[in-house]
């Protein structure tokens, strides 16, 4: 390891930051909706989902060979070359996680590559046909199969289930959905860690066979591994908390059953699609079936606004982090000291993108469903608070009302006291 | 630039037909169980009651069996 350079060393921590950044930005991919429905509390949720990820980091003995697959001829790709493109995906997803859109962490990897490629060595290294089949093409198919296939799902699961009329029977199935769809997110998790951790390896990997350190065509080494599945599955449990309101509440409202719908023809779809060769992008999958799971209950409504954003957000990540990969490799290329201002300028850029972030921060207890099981009974009872007492307190019951979570016990002691006096 | 039309294709017709009867099983499963104790109160024939909670752990099984095959195909 004594040949490791400052520069080598700042593309593996580069990398390791953009495998945390991919960690909480794809959370919601796996734990979004399971949120939303109720299946599991939050922050239980992003638990599961990280301990999934760093097993599933472990899990794989493929080497992930190639970063790019082929979309960029990486012969000769200088180590500048991918610092730059880490740049770039690391501010856009940083940028989309502060807008709370779900975008493809791997598509902003794809851009920042691109774009540092063509401005290393002209646009002759990028090839344009991949770009279209693995990337493109992909993006638009994803969110249409997973989205039919959920639709489908969702409708035939009402179909089938609803002969189930009364309440009581209504809550012994949702508990059964919520227990499917934890399976099915579970499922997604473990595929995240394997695809994604997988990943960052390749680029360290790749990065330490440029650097000279290893010999090409070696295996990770032992720490590389480790590394990659910390940092991946630290980021999952921070939790992309934006992301996962859009995802599991922004969109649409999801019950139980289309939760489970959803997941299902999530996790479906990225594991058909990753086993019959044609890799669809995972994010897209997942909101695709959100949508469809919400467009297949009789008066679901999904919210076209906020889709319309995530589509353009969608639209823009090729060129966007390519954009900033190509200032990155731009400002890289003039040696040394360009690879410490670009270092210094993702620093300070992703300071300004948290500090923005913290104006409004959004935490694990808005992204939790409002209409748990035990809400019905406090809506019931603040409403019998809200009639029966003179009307001084029924105003004071209202305002408990409004300021939600204490309610049900404030006033149910709040008609006591009238009867006292 | 070479477009596998069929991969794409495949891809579309299994995720489509695997979700689609996941999801019918898993829904059978649930309703197989749940419309267990209604006639049982009613003393209605226990036949029924127990084919239809047979049938439920049937499709609770294939569900699970799902679930490994997705599990090995992760790991392969």
């Amino acid at each position: 390891m004594e040949h490791i350079t400052l520069l080598l060393a700042i593309v593996i921590v580069t990398a390791l930051v953009f495998d945390f950044t991919n960690g909480f930005h794809d959370t919601a991919n796996a734990m979004a909706t399971t949120i939303s429905t109720g299946a599991l509390r939050p922050k239980t949720a992003v638990a599961m989902s990280a301990v999934l990820n760093l097993v599933g980091a472990f899990l794989s003995v493929e080497v992930a060979k190639t970063i790019s697959g082929g979309i960029i001829n990486e012969d000769g790709l200088r180590t500048e070359v991918i610092f730059a493109a880490l740049v770039g995906a690391i501010l856009w997803n940083l940028l989309t996680w502060l807008v709370g859109l779900p975008s493809s962490s791997s598509h902003a990897l794809f851009g920042g590559l691109i774009g540092a490629a063509v401005m290393s060595a002209g646009w002759s290294s990028v090839n344009g046909g991949t770009v279209v089949t693995k990337v493109l093409l992909p993006a638009v198919a994803a969110p249409i199969v997973a989205g039919l296939a959920a639709l489908l799902a969702t409708r035939l699961t009402y179909r089938i289930g609803g002969k189930v009329r009364n309440d009581a029977q209504e809550k012994a199935t949702a508990k059964g959905y919520r227990a499917g769809q934890i399976a099915s997110a579970g499922l997604v998790s473990l595929a995240h860690g394997t695809n994604d951790a997988q990943k960052t390896m390749g680029i360290i990997t790749l990065a330490l066979v440029t650097g000279g350190v290893l010999h090409p065509g070696a295996n990770p080494p032992v720490w590389v591994i480790v590394c990659a599945g910390t940092a991946i599955a630290l980021g999952t449990y921070l939790g992309g908390w934006r992301i996962i309101r859009t995802m599991g509440s922004g969109l649409t409202d999801l019950k139980p059953p289309q939760g489970f719908a959803a997941q299902t023809s999530a996790a479906t779809v990225i594991l058909a699609s990753s086993h019959l060769g044609f890799s669809l992008s995972t994010t897209q999958s997942c909101s695709g079936a959100v949508m469809g799971a919400g467009l297949g209950r009789q008066g679901g409504v999904v919210r076209w606004s906020t889709a319309t954003r995530m589509f353009v957000a969608w639209g823009l990540t090729l060129p966007a982090a390519g954009l900033v990969g190509a200032g990155a490799e731009l400002l890289t290329k003039q040696g040394t000291w360009g690879v410490v201002v670009v270092a210094a300028l993702l620093v300070v850029g992703s300071g300004a993108i948290w500090m923005v972030s913290r104006r409004k921060p959004v935490g694990h207890d808005d992204v939790a469903p409002t209409d748990v099981d035990d809400e019905p009974a406090g809506v019931v009872t603040t409403a019998i608070a809200a009639v029966s007492p003179p009307p001084t307190t029924a105003q004071a019951a209202a305002q408990n009302l409004m300021t939600t979570i204490p309610a049900p016990a404030g006033t149910t002691q709040d008609p006591a006291r009238p009867a006292t006096v | 630039m070479n477009i596998d039309w069929a991969a794409l294709g495949s891809v579309f017709g299994v995720s489509l037909v695997v979700t689609v009867a996941l999801v019918g099983l898993f829904t059978l499963g649930i309703v197989g169980l749940s419309k267990q104790p209604e006639p049982a109160a009613q003393g209605g024939s226990g036949g029924s009651v127990l084919l239809a909670r047979a049938g439920a752990y049937v499709c609770f099984g294939l569900c699970a069996a799902a679930v490994t095959y997705g599990i090995y195909l992760i790991v392969a």
